[in-house]
């Protein structure tokens, strides 16, 4: 299969949308390891890995800290092989409308959401660069496009990776690496669960396409720009979002 | 020719993809051999790894050439 022999690093992979490319990318042949913060996350990723006869495990990591980085992409790189394929997926959400908004819930965001996309990608190039080979591959939003009221700190830092990919994709694209960002719209995961119906049914007037995304199309999305035949796709924003913005 | 500058040309063929006859002691990495400034950030952690020693930012802007190389490795190898 196409990821034959890759190795896959998926940060947020216990469930959702970290799930589902955890999982696409295993179905091409990749070896895949999946982070999460608990010990029983990690063991989840375990299972459905196993489940799935996808080579790999799950592995614990706090995105926010940096030594915590640099162990486990040590212990992969011990264990598997250098990871050649990145996916910054984890991520979370801190809304709030910005007059009320805390510091807290700023900075909660970008250490999660935007700083780790730097520490990892720092990390794994050295790597893809002596492979001449390599894909980097980060979950944004599509409210880093188009905003939306009480998320000013998210879609800052979504933005704040479509920038980061464009301008990193510059850098390293002479060794064959490509740096993109997928944006997601509205996915039927736990992120959105947690919204009130009235705004679902508001929100869903707004998609062409009148349901929520699965987690398993972003991942489509993700496999695809994984992929050897994705070489000639760098910097690019691939918005899989059923229409509700169009770039 | 002392072993270390052996083998730091040896890494700076590999790492640039020029011939050997081309990386004299003096040629510069960027204006002679044609290296742009990842390649340079490459051959610096190449050597990193092949000396067994960390170059720290401030330290690898200065290295140029093969020389240069050389006589940081030397200074600095335990």
């Amino acid at each position: 299969m196409s990821l034959d022999g890759k190795i896959a690093l998926v940060t947020g992979a216990t469930r959702g949308i970290g799930k589902a490319i955890a999982l696409s990318l295993g179905e091409q042949g990749a070896t895949v390891i999946g982070t999460a913060t608990s010990e029983n996350g990690a063991t989840t990723i375990t299972d459905f890995l196993k489940e799935a006869n996808i080579k790999g495990r799950g592995i614990v990591l706090n995105v926010t800290d940096a030594d915590a980085i640099d162990n486990v992409v040590s212990t992969i790189e011990n264990e598997f092989g250098a990871p050649e394929i990145l996916v910054n997926n984890a991520g979370i959400t801190r809304d709030n409308l910005l007059m009320r908004m805390k510091d807290e819930e700023w900075d909660d965001i970008i250490n999660t959401n935007l700083t780790p996309i730097f520490k990892l990608s720092k990390r794994c190039l050295r790597a893809m660069t002596k492979a001449r080979w390599g894909r980097i591959i980060t979950i944004t939003s599509v409210v880093g496009a188009m905003g939306n009221a009480g998320q000013t700190n998210y879609a800052a830092a979504k933005a704040g990776v479509i920038g980061f990919s464009k301008s990193l994709a510059r850098e390293v694209g002479a060794r064959g690496i490509t740096v993109n960002t997928v944006a997601p719209g509205f996915i039927d995961t736990d992120m959105t669960s947690s919204l009130p119906e009235a705004h679902k049914t508001a929100m869903l007037e707004h998609v062409p396409v009148k349901r929520l995304g699965e987690p398993e199309e972003i991942a489509a999305a993700v496999s695809y720009l994984a992929s050897v035949n994705a070489g000639y796709v760098t910097g690019e924003t691939l918005h899989v979002n059923g229409g509700m913005y169009m770039s | 020719m002392s072993d270390i500058e052996a083998r730091v040309k040896e890494i700076v063929v590999e790492q640039l993809g020029v011939n050997a006859d081309e990386v004299t002691a003096d040629a510069s990495f960027i204006d002679d051999l044609g290296a742009d400034s990842l390649d340079t950030v490459e051959l610096v952690m190449a050597l990193e790894e092949a000396f067994e020693c960390e170059i720290p930012d401030e330290e690898a802007e200065k290295i140029t050439t093969v020389k240069e190389a050389v006589s940081y490795i030397n200074a600095h190898q335990s």
